[in-house]
């Protein structure tokens, strides 16, 4: 009887040991600041980087810097997207956060500045982030001051097939609203699909309600909509009226409210295989095109969202955002040396030549070889005004009540002046 | 402890007279409270499990179903029965009841009928027989992300199998918009719904049928009873205990049905094949306005809770006698 008594207490023991272990090691996570006797700095870098080839590039660069810096160590946390996002909001709640940590900036961020848990990184990194590309660095950007420094920026416009332009005798891209949809009457006379469009997943249609939105209210608007909590002035409503003239047109696929975007009957590869002119998409759109349907080559083109006569929104405002990295109030010397050393020349033109993002440095631009993506560069870079994704300026229910109605005036059931007033109501429900 | 009532145990309270009882009656309260104590013991692991995932949760979200609640820290804005009165309002909630119960009373009026079809047909000597059961059995074996991937593939518009299929014989106009017509995405989702579960219940239907002895049918064939009336008489009086159970399983799947819409629809379009269970996890995981999430799984709870009650109770009754064991008979 004696042996599996023992044994149990040994397994007792053993589980006690490994529960004050965790406890242990994760108070080592939370002030990991300290570094250990011997003088070495371990650095807790979370991101979202999981696949390839960005998984080993960021990990060859953490060595690179690691070598550089002698008394330093990079720890690495890769989580998936989704996964990411949960997570940071259960550390947000309780009150810890990762050295460095990915950040789109907007909303997000400024509930973790509020919660006095991000460092400003106004002063600290004052010396490098001034080269840094003013649009990139507009997200992380909360009452004038610094939270996060980009290594990537992007924007939304459409990207079209030049060859199904050319037969419908469309010789320039639309820069008014008014010629856009000229320009999809008149590809509809010749029989060609104008748009893709995956109503599925709601936000691809949420693109064309806000752009419209900044060309008729100009681009602080819905910011300021959204701090105000009111939706229902006229521009917005004018704005839901301007993507209804669209829709009257039918200018979508067959069965567009059932697509999805990126799966192999998706709006994505609806463009990519040539079955649709044009797709209203973000700086990726090319590599998801060719991913799920055949892509277009050198047919793709670029042009930005056109202006809407009479708005208070100009062409060259963007819709856009990107990632960048924020620190944890507190942080090390050691995180700060890492973000400039993630933010130099050097670094920046690996990104841009190994994992396809856009150069947040002007002196890294030369690394782009794409015509499109040096087109959306050239856009941005002359960017006269920035809207952040609304998913990530907004509290999430409000976004999700913005993709919800637009998509609901898009499939015909609710009215502009209706898309205005459920977004004010869910907005002052959010308090 | 153990050496003392294990003994005991083994020859049953009662047979041996124990030595050390000066009262017999004392004896025998405390012998029962220690019964009572070690059956205690034994269920002490289920209970804290049950406790722990199933009550607390349960009693968590009645809770949480009260406060504008963003689903961090604790519930702190008591907002009363607002969430509830909001639900009863909202034309997207009120549209998931009335698809719930399109979908029970197609369930019910076409699904299980067919199943049962099925079940009698394959029930019968037949060549292939073995081969037949297995195919329609097979859909229910994959998973419902599978199915809801494979039918979002047959479906899609013009390239899908279903357009093609209807394109070559000539049935153009039939084809087109199977999940993106808002007229027509509740009718593909029942035809995906049925092709997946019918095996199911057709596979209880023949278990249910092979236990019917085959002197009933004899007889009645020999009184001179026709086929119909051999259904009718013999093997569906016989067969009510499974199409009873099966009736209850559908029934709680339809009001629970969440995977198989994510996967092919998520809800669209514009709602018109939206959930309970849809729209939940909608508030829940994408808006995080999880007090009204709450209240809309309190909602789906009370509504499976009574009508699994209430089906035990006036439907289930005489299925069950006998067939659950209760502690009271070794007190007589």
């Amino acid at each position: 009887m004696g042996d599996p008594g023992l044994s149990r207490r040994g397994f007792l023991a053993a589980s006690a040991a490994a529960g004050a272990g965790i406890t242990a090691l994760s108070g080592c996570g939370g002030d990991s600041a300290g570094g250990s006797s011997d003088g070495t700095t371990t650095v807790e870098w979370w991101n979202i980087s999981t696949t390839e080839p960005t998984r080993g590039v960021w990990a060859a660069l953490a060595k690179k810097f690691e070598a550089q810096n002698p008394k330093v160590k990079i720890k690495i946390v890769q989580l998936e997207n989704d996964a990411y996002k949960s997570k940071m909001t259960a550390l947000t709640a309780s009150g810890k956060l990762p050295d460095i940590f990915h950040t789109w900036g907007g909303g997000v961020l400024r509930q973790q500045v509020d919660a006095g848990l991000v460092e400003d990184l106004t002063d600290r990194t004052k010396d490098f982030a001034d080269a840094l590309l003013p649009v990139a660095k507009e997200p992380y950007l909360l009452d004038e001051k610094l939270y996060g420094i980009p290594f990537d920026i992007g924007m939304i416009g459409f990207w079209y097939n030049k060859a199904l332009f050319k037969d419908a005798g469309i010789s320039e891209p639309p820069t008014t609203w008014d010629g856009f949809l000229d320009a999809v009457r008149e590809l509809k006379a010749k029989g060609t699909t104008p748009l893709a469009l995956a109503g599925k997943e709601k936000w691809p249609g949420m693109y064309y309600w806000a752009y419209l939105a900044m060309r008729t209210a100009g681009a602080s608007a819905l910011q300021k909509a959204y701090d105000d909590k009111d939706f229902t002035g006229d521009a917005f409503v004018q704005a839901g009226q301007h993507l209804q003239e669209l829709v009257d047109l039918q200018p979508f696929q067959k069965g567009f409210l059932g697509a999805a975007y990126s799966s192999p009957t998706g709006q994505a590869a609806t463009v990519g295989n040539g079955k649709a002119a044009m797709e209203l998409m973000g700086q990726w759109a090319p590599v998801v095109q060719a991913d799920s349907g055949k892509g277009l080559g050198d047919d793709l083109g670029f042009f930005p969202f056109p202006a809407v006569e009479g708005g208070k929104g100009a062409i060259t405002e963007v819709f856009g955002g990107g990632g960048g990295h924020a620190l944890r109030s507190g942080a090390p010397q050691a995180a700060v040396d890492f973000l400039k050393f993630f933010a130099s020349e050097a670094t920046d033109r690996e990104l841009v030549e190994k994992t396809g993002i856009l150069p947040v440095l002007p002196a890294a631009e030369s690394a782009i070889k794409d015509p499109n993506i040096k087109a959306v560069q050239a856009q941005l870079k002359a960017a006269t005004g920035f809207q952040l994704y609304l998913d990530q300026a907004y509290a999430p229910a409000v976004g999700q009540e913005v993709n919800d109605s637009v998509a609901a005036l898009i499939a015909g059931s609710k009215s502009p002046a209706q898309v205005a007033q459920s977004i004010t109501r869910t907005a002052k429900e959010e308090q | 402890m153990t050496s003392t009532f294990l003994p005991d145990k083994r020859t049953g309270p009662g047979l041996t007279p124990s030595p050390a009882a000066p009262g017999a009656g004392r004896g025998r309260a405390r012998r029962r409270a220690l019964h009572w104590l070690t059956a205690l013991g034994f269920q002490i692991p289920a209970l804290v499990l049950f406790g722990v995932l199933v009550l607390l949760p349960i009693l968590f979200a009645l809770y949480a179903a009260f406060f504008r609640w963003g689903g961090f820290g604790m519930p702190s804005d008591y907002i009363g029965a607002d969430n509830f009165t909001r639900l009863f309002d909202d034309p997207v909630f009120l549209g998931d009841l009335w698809r719930c119960l399109v979908l029970v009373v197609l369930s019910l009026a076409v699904q299980l009928p067919f199943a049962l079809a099925m079940a009698v047909l394959l029930n019968q000597k037949l060549r292939g027989r073995a081969f037949y059961r297995m195919l329609f059995f097979g859909p229910y074996i994959l998973s419902e992300a599978i199915t809801g991937v494979l039918f979002g593939m047959i479906f899609a518009p013009d390239d899908g199998l279903a357009d093609q299929i209807l394109g070559r014989i000539g049935l153009e106009g039939l084809g087109g918009e199977w999940f993106a017509e808002p007229s027509m995405v509740m009718a593909t989702l029942f035809l995906v719904m049925t092709w997946k579960y019918f095996g199911f219940h057709m596979m209880l239907y023949l278990a249910g049928l092979q236990s019917i002895p085959r002197e009933l049918t004899e007889a009645a064939l020999i009184d001179g009873a026709n086929a119909w009336q051999r259904f009718r008489s013999v093997t569906l009086p016989l067969l009510a205990p499974t199409l009873r159970i099966s009736v209850f399983l559908s029934v709680i799947g339809s009001i629970q049905l969440f995977d198989l819409v994510w996967v092919t629809t998520a809800g669209g379009p514009d709602h018109h094949s939206e959930t309970m269970a849809v729209t939940m996890f909608q508030y829940g995981f994408k808006r995080y306005q999880v007090g009204y999430a709450s209240a809309i799984s309190v909602v789906m709870f009370g509504i499976s809770l009574v009508f699994a009650l209430a089906y035990q109770r006036f439907v289930l009754r005489r299925d069950l006698q006998g067939a659950t064991t209760t502690m009271r008979g070794d007190g007589k």
